[in-house]
């Protein structure tokens, strides 16, 4: 052997064992990254630039981790109902003299994800986002998504580079909620790309993951933002993979198969195999309705308090926790039971059949004399849960106390456009529905009570479909919005919840309990009574 | 033949028109509206009409469709109400998505389909033609959705030896051609398959059995010839026959995989049909379905081409 060949071998020898320590290192690096991938129930990833579409699943994957809102809210308890918390304004408050002003002092040194800070100028440019038409960075499809979310903000103005002024059409004290749905892309990046669909393929927000690749209706994978403004919430996995599989038993089979960490809303007949698999399943109330709408329409059969409450009296919904698997909480009102605005309703809902007869009687219905009347429900749905099944056992138990229940089913969008009309709608009538039955969020005070009860609510007002028209929920739903402290605020909406109850408004059905299954080796999950979670503290082991 | 060809060709283009505008109108037609999807549930109507009249959804129906097809001619299929992203854009990784499927699963269904359909028929009236046909009829009988999931249940979640969902380890756009992304082709490539394979072996049979009853295969066999030189007599004149089938089992594979793709939330056309009905999305669902008319008329065009070339009576 030569001494060049040595050398050579020797140079060839060291070369291979350091190519080898890099490769043995990459290789660790990237068997050390954790990776979190989520099932969703979404057919598409949600839209990501600025407001998400896809409900509230969207703003829970999309919205909340992107981007943040003036207001967030708590999702760090899993036993308390989820308040309202400082986001990207610090703190905010009421004008003294004046309640249509409101004044936010926003977080400085907020950094977006390309590192440009968050200012008031942000916040101005957002509003023309969704209001004014003629500004070059209008977006109709973000402008269609928040206008129900905002619809009291009037105007915005800059006070400074930190503090702005929010400016109301009328006094309303629910300005913090309505803003904590309302994300704020950059303005800066915007500029750059020039155009929503260039944004939205490269969205930039100051939330604390960012976006690091998307295909269309196939994954979106973040990463954590380590520059995010609030160290407790930088994400503590690596990456997030998430993934729609609207499919409940492929969303199943893809956990099983562990192809997936975690799934939403677990369909209740696999909770058994999953459980049996060691995956986790995770539920807690939330502000979720599942409740029939009766018609107050002149001449609707619901009209009469007796038949309303018989209704109420005769669902067996423990009947229908079991059909559900255990994964329901039964409604003893229009908010959960233990929610701040719950109150001290008189009437108790419950299952006794024999009451609900005697009050049918009453209002002179009988075995011979049944009363009539047809639900409005679709197949399946956004928060709609097993509504058919459900439905048959609602029918089942109200037949026994002298109703007659026929359905009008239909597909989901269907349902939601039928909705946009009120119950005296000629097509409607033409359709014999005096009652609809559509899942609803209740996370707030005005798309718990306001949209649901106001008579300028009505459509094509909003979502009032029954068109309830009682002067004491006007008066107290007034009062709880021009009710400016938070305790008192709180209050008046439970008098409110009392009064609906005692009335029985609607027939409270249940409330969902958010079901999702988790492989064993997902820890640090704390589970919200929110719709929104908060996925940074999760860990993978 | 040119002729043929060009009269063909020409054939196609009232079809496809008459296609998209029966999809545009149906949709229409339907309730709900294209907006549902961008529209919160409690949407007034007065937002819903102003962003109708920002999406030039306000406009009358012929006029929304004359201004789509006068965009779609010149290659703009417009942007996704639900998504924003450029339906021309979306379609073509869809389309390939679909078309490794339907590919994978036609090239499976007629390898055995007609194997199956070719001895049935070659020994008709046995008791091997009887096992065939059971095996046919099961096959178109079984919803191939019930059996995808039934194939989830077995080789994903009991046994765990094959993905039960999506194109491989990291999606469709870092698809190669390695062991782990294959196995995410086999479960529903195997579903896929199974209606036409059934539908295949039921038609070779048929034309084999036809073919064998006639004159000109008794004189064959008069003349001496051997069983597999009568069997290739035979299959030549009942190609074109078996052709067409397999030309239109084509075309349905690429546009009728929608449950199949649903359950292994494998990303093509299917997929992305299904999304677009559920979201009223009419820019999307007047492009892929565009497409997917203009691939079935091509596929049938090419069929009838060979078909004639096969058969030059055809031509006439």
């Amino acid at each position: 052997m030569t001494r060049t060949g040595t050398r050579r071998e020797a140079r060839a020898a060291l070369g291979g064992i350091l190519a080898a320590a890099v490769m043995a290192i990459a290789g660790t690096a990237v068997a050390q990254e954790k990776v979190l991938r989520v099932g969703m129930t979404a057919a598409d990833i949600p839209y990501p630039a600025g407001q998400p579409d896809q409900g509230f699943e969207g703003f829970r994957f999309m919205g909340y981790m992107l981007y943040d809102p003036l207001v967030l809210w708590d999702l760090s308890s899993a036993d308390k109902p989820a308040a309202l918390i400082p986001g990207l304004a610090e703190s905010w408050s009421v004008d003294a003299t004046d309640k249509t002003k409101w004044t936010f002092k926003l977080r400085q040194g907020v950094k977006y994800h390309d590192g440009g800070e968050f200012t008031a100028d942000d916040v101005l440019w957002n509003f023309e986002v969704a209001r004014d038409t003629k500004a070059k960075h209008y977006d109709p499809k973000q402008a269609a998504q928040i206008a129900t979310r905002i619809p009291d903000l009037k105007e915005i103005r800059k006070v400074d580079k930190y503090t702005i002024e929010i400016i109301t059409h009328t006094p309303t004290a629910y300005v913090p909620y309505q803003v904590s749905f309302w994300f704020m892309p950059s303005k800066a990046h915007w500029e750059k790309v020039g155009s929503w669909e260039a944004f939205a393929k490269q969205p930039v927000g100051t939330g604390p993951w960012k976006l690091q690749r998307l295909v269309p209706r196939e994954r979106a994978e973040m990463v954590g933002h380590k520059e995010y403004w609030n160290p407790k919430r930088v994400p503590k996995v690596d990456r997030i993979i998430l993934l729609p599989i609207p499919e409940a038993s492929a969303r199943t089979a893809a956990l099983l198969s562990r192809q997936v960490d975690w799934i939403e809303a677990p369909s209740p007949d696999t909770i058994p195999r999953l459980k049996q698999a060691g995956m986790q399943i995770v539920t807690n109330g939330y502000p979720h309705n599942w409740a029939i709408a009766p018609s107050r329409a002149a001449g609707s059969p619901w009209n009469d308090v007796r038949v309303r409450k018989a209704a109420n009296l005769c669902i067996d919904r423990e009947g229908i926790n079991q059909l559900l698997g255990g994964l329901s909480l039964p409604a003893k009102g229009h908010m959960p039971p233990g929610d701040t605005w719950f109150g001290k309703p008189k009437f108790e809902l419950g299952y006794r059949p024999d009451e609900a007869r005697k009050m049918m009687a009453e209002a002179g219905f009988s075995g011979s004399k049944k009363l009539t009347v047809k639900i409005a429900i679709s197949t399946s749905g956004s928060g709609q849960m097993q509504p058919l099944p459900m439905f048959e056992a609602i029918q089942a138990n109200l037949n026994e106390c002298f109703f007659n229940v026929t359905a009008e089913v239909m597909e989901w969008n269907a349902l939601t456009a039928f909705a946009r009309n009120p119950a005296n709608h000629p097509d409607i009538v033409k359709a014999g529905v005096d009652s609809v039955i559509i899942s609803r969020a209740i996370q707030d005070p005005f798309s718990a009570f306001d949209r649901f009860y106001l008579p300028n609510r009505i459509p094509p007002g909003g979502s009032n479909w029954g068109m309830v028209d009682d002067p004491e929920y006007t008066a107290l739903l007034k009062k709880a919005s021009q009710s400016f402290d938070l305790e008192t605020q709180n209050l008046v909406l439970g008098e409110m919840h009392a009064a609906l109850v005692d009335k029985a408004e609607w027939i409270w059905v249940t409330h969902d309990v958010n079901p999702r299954a988790l492989a064993r080796n997902v820890k640090g999950f704390v589970q919200a009574k929110s719709w929104f979670q908060d996925l940074t503290p999760v860990t993978k082991d | 033949m040119l002729g043929y060809i060009l009269r063909r060709t020409l054939y196609t283009v009232p079809i496809v028109l008459g296609v998209t505008m029966l999809c545009f109108a149906l949709v229409y037609l339907g309730p709900s509206d294209p907006l549902s999807a961008i529209l919160p549930e409690d949407a007034p109507k007065e937002l819903i009409d102003r962003i109708k009249k920002e999406y030039g959804l306000d406009k009358p129906l012929p006029v929304q469709y004359a201004v789509w097809l006068g965009k779609a001619v010149t290659g703009d299929l417009g942007t996704s109400i639900a998504t924003r992203r450029l339906v021309a854009e979306e379609i073509p990784p869809a389309l390939f998505n679909s078309l490794l499927l339907a590919v994978l699963a036609s090239a499976l269904a007629f390898a055995v389909g007609t194997l199956l359909g070719a001895i049935a028929g070659y020994f008709h009236g046995r008791p091997i033609d009887r096992v065939v046909t059971a095996i046919a009829v099961t096959g178109v009988s079984v919803p191939h959705y019930w059996l995808a999931i039934v194939l989830v249940i077995i080789f994903s979640v009991e046994w765990d030896i094959l993905p039960s969902m999506g194109m491989g380890p990291d999606g469709s756009t870092d698809f190669r051609l390695t062991g782990e992304n294959l196995r995410h082709l086999i479960l529903p490539t195997v579903a896929l398959s199974v209606i036409p394979m059934a539908i295949v072996a039921r038609t070779v049979r048929e034309a084999v059995r036809e073919t064998m009853s006639q004159e000109f295969v008794q004189a064959l066999w008069a003349k001496g010839l051997t069983g597999r030189r009568v069997l290739g007599h035979v299959a030549k004149n009942a190609a074109p026959t078996i052709l067409a089938v397999m030309g239109l089992q084509l075309g349905y594979l690429l546009g009728g995989s929608i449950l199949i793709e649903t359950v292994f939330a494998w990303p093509g056309t299917g997929l992305l049909l299904n999304n677009s009905i559920f979201s009223r999305d009419i820019p999307m669902l007047q492009g892929v379905i565009l497409v997917l008319a203009l691939f079935f008329v091509a596929l049938n065009l090419l069929v009838d081409i060979m078909q004639a070339a096969l058969d030059p009576r055809i031509k006439r």
